[in-house]
């Protein structure tokens, strides 16, 4: 492993799968009567919040406060792009603190890298989202999610999801979702769709190891997972596409089209819904639709990749022993 | 006054000569010329080029002086070879009157490193709406040429066809920072296949090529001149070589990175590499450069950006745009135009001091380097290797690209009208 997690493109196959498993193990923590492993005692980690997600941050202090870790919110919303000194200001102070590990979120793309490359800090550094560049611990979290649903739990364990055919519908162009999910799914051998209008498909896209396409309905009956992306109201003043209720019937997932899926197919989403737009509340509510537990898997995934960041050799989950320490 | 006898100096890269400057003009070349008296400069085979000319500088005085003043911006024009540049107009106050470009030019007349003349904005505060007094920057004591609002287009077209309309009357020029603003909203880099995998806003090619496309014909309806500052594009080097095939009166220039760089360096997220109009694709720059050598592109321009380190030491979508250019601007076309063979010396001459001198009508400058003309010249060690360091540059801001990178070729003397500016690699 790295030593920060930056980009989905970062991690080779054999890392992926090492979380996904490690993510395992963490889960069956959740399960016992104290959901707490002395991991991370004495460790420091900063939630470095420049953008609100409240979904997101609880998520990761979840993970944290799971593995014992000391944790410190920070959130500095409002001050990102328009003062740039911000970031390495904030850095630096960190770096006085003595922290040993950055999540951070923020609203320009390649922070996180400035952040984990430019000598301004030495902890490691956690992407939790970063401008429409990357999410990759989101793209972890949804293959953890397909793993479990498409492959099995145990049976899972150290597979990937070769041959799996992935569906990702909606804004691409300014989704970090997409694009951390476009290079996990593919490194984890899954075959990936994007479904889009045309004005929400990024120029460039021809590069991404995924295919294209502008049509749902065709690609429906070949999904083993469809993903919905969010796409925010204010895209349609911004003319990309002619009304709402256009986009809902090109692009929105309804009762209708789940039913031409695959019967074992699944529908994802990042959360949060807008119900009715792109999806409706007849799928939002049906068992084939992972919301929730993508969230439950979130503080799985996030304590694998912290343990594994800063865990060091111990092994993740010592099942024998009482955690009496705390 | 003083002699100084240049002696076996490859003229435009011909074969070795002696130059005599006497006083602020040439007073003899040819082979084997005596002495006398003169102060010698052994050249050893070094290039000796007419002093450059920058067509597109940024001084940022008045207004940011924490950048770069008058003063260390013909200083390290000096450094650069340069004995004049053009002063764009987007400072603060902007330079859209006869009292700043008039203030402008005193300052670089009595730093003496280098002729400053100053580009007139084209529309009052450069806020494309109403033309700024044109006639009048022309008639103060700056005698302005070049207008340009660069930094921001010109995007409205009758505004545009008016001041190309306007300038005519006294032999003025447009140039234009081609840049068509609703299609470059939230503009980060290139727009492409690294764009998009970044997640960086694009800045697409064609909003500078439709800007280049709607001025030329506006130019050739008019029966104008227009320039095209920092080109960028395979695609506008296609509109102009079609614009010049039709007899339409158009010039453009290419900065020094834009002949180098690729958007494949952005991946760095290192804001050094932020520049307007981005860096854009290897296939680009290969159009650039050939667009250079056969004169589709009339010449180079650094659009010289000093910034402060606290605008470029942050995240990429916070920081400021603009590299530096004028010390580096000779290493880079030595590498990427001579030593690609695209280009000789006498090619380099036209390009970076005859045409520029020629389109901001600099008297004196970009002449033959004969008896009777200014002596105006720079001396280049075209055989000098070096890996390129900031920390001495004259510049008062450091935000070069090619910090640590080996480029060639070194400019060791400056001459401006006959008055050293720049001994032995040395400002004087
Ligand atoms: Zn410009």
């Amino acid at each position: 492993m790295q030593r920060h997690l930056i980009s989905a493109a970062d991690l080779t196959r054999d890392d992926a799968v090492l979380i996904l498993d490690t993510a395992e193990e963490m889960a069956r923590v959740a399960d016992r009567p104290i959901k707490k492993l002395p991991t991370l005692r004495g460790r420091t980690i900063v939630n470095l919040f420049f953008e609100d997600s409240t979904r997101t941050r609880i998520s990761f202090e979840a993970a944290e406060k799971r593995l014992s870790a000391d944790v410190i919110n920070f959130t500095a919303k409002g001050s990102s792009v328009s003062k740039g000194e911000s970031l390495k200001d904030t850095a630096q102070t960190l770096e006085a603190m003595g922290v040993d590990a950055v999540v951070i979120r923020h609203g320009a793309s390649g922070a996180p890298y400035r952040l984990a490359t430019s000598g301004w800090i030495d902890a490691a550094v956690i992407n939790a989202g970063d401008g429409t560049h990357q999410h990759p611990t989101q793209a972890l979290l949804d293959a953890f999610t397909m793993r479990r649903r498409l492959v099995g739990r145990d049976a899972g364990l150290g597979q990937d999801l070769s041959g799996k055919r992935i569906t990702i519908v909606g804004d691409v162009l300014h989704s970090r979702v997409a694009r951390s999910n476009v290079d996990l799914l593919h490194t984890l051998g899954a075959e990936v769709t994007l479904v889009a209008p045309p004005t929400l498909v990024p120029v460039g896209v021809d590069a991404w190891p995924c295919g294209i396409s502008y049509d749902l309905d065709s690609t429906l009956a070949k999904s083993d997972a469809v993903m919905m992306l969010r796409v925010q109201r204010e895209r349609m003043n911004a003319a990309f596409f002619p009304t709402e209720r256009e986009y809902s019937r090109r692009y929105g997932l309804d009762g209708d089209r789940m039913a031409r899926m695959p019967e074992h197919a699944i529908v994802m989403h990042p959360g949060p819904m807008v119900r009715g737009m792109e999806i409706t509340a007849e799928v939002a509510d049906s068992d084939r639709c992972t919301v929730v537990e993508q969230v439950a898997n979130g503080v799985s995934i996030r304590m694998a990749v912290l343990y594994l960041l800063l865990g060091g050799n111990e092994p993740a989950v010592t099942h024998t022993r009482t955690i009496e320490e705390k | 006054m003083s002699k100084i006898l240049i002696r076996g100096a490859k003229v435009l890269g011909g074969e070795p000569q002696d130059v005599l400057i006497d006083g602020s003009v040439i007073a003899e070349v040819g082979v084997g010329l005596p002495a006398d008296g003169a102060e010698v400069v052994e050249a050893d085979g070094k290039v000796l080029l007419p002093g450059l000319v920058d067509l597109h500088t940024h001084l940022r005085e008045p207004g940011r002086e924490d950048s770069e003043t008058v003063l260390t911006g013909t200083r390290a024009a000096a450094s650069g070879g340069y004995t004049a540049v053009f002063a764009m107009a987007n400072t603060f106050p902007v330079a859209d009157t006869a009292g700043v470009v008039e203030q402008v030019y005193r300052l670089g007349q009595e730093h003496g490193y280098c002729d400053v003349q100053p580009i007139g904005a084209v529309t009052v505060g450069l806020e494309g709406r109403k033309l700024a007094e044109l006639g009048a920057m022309h008639e103060s004591a700056a005698g302005v040429t070049v207008f340009s609002d660069d930094g921001k287009c010109v995007d409205d077209a009758v505004i545009m066809r008016r001041a190309l309309e306007y300038v005519k009357a006294f032999g003025g020029v447009v140039a234009q920072h081609a840049q068509e603003p609703r299609l470059t909203e939230g503009a980060q880099m290139n727009e492409g296949v690294v764009s998009a995998e970044l997640g960086l806003g694009g800045w697409p090619a064609v909003a500078e090529e439709s800007i280049i496309a709607r001025d030329v014909l506006l130019a050739e309806h008019v029966g104008s001149r227009v320039h095209i500052c920092h080109l960028s594009t395979a695609g506008s080097v296609e509109i102009v070589r079609w614009a010049k095939s039709r007899g339409i009166d158009v010039t453009a220039e290419v900065t020094p990175h834009h002949l180098l760089l690729t958007d494949e360096l952005v991946r760095s997220y290192n804001p050094v590499y932020k520049v307007n109009p981005p860096l854009r694709t290897e296939r680009d720059v290969l159009a650039l450069r050939e667009a250079l050598a056969d004169g589709t592109i009339d010449i180079v321009a650094t659009d010289h950006a000093p910034h402060p380190h606290e605008d470029k030491d942050c995240e990429w979508a916070a920081a400021a745009m603009g590299m530096v250019g004028l010390e580096t601007a000779l290493s880079v076309v030595q590498e990427t135009m001579v030593e690609t063979g695209l280009l000789d010396w006498a090619g380099v001459a036209d390009r970076m001091s005859v045409k520029p001198a020629k389109i901001g009508q600099a008297a004196g400058h970009g002449r033959p380097v004969s008896a009777g003309e200014p002596a105006n010249l720079t001396l280049v060690d075209t055989a000098y290797r070096g890996s390129v360091d900031p920390a001495g540059f004259a510049s008062r801001s450091r935000n070069t690209p090619y910090e640590g990178r080996e480029l060639p070729g070194r400019v060791t003397h400056t001459w401006l009208r006959g008055k050293a500016t720049l001994v032995d690699g040395k400002l004087t």
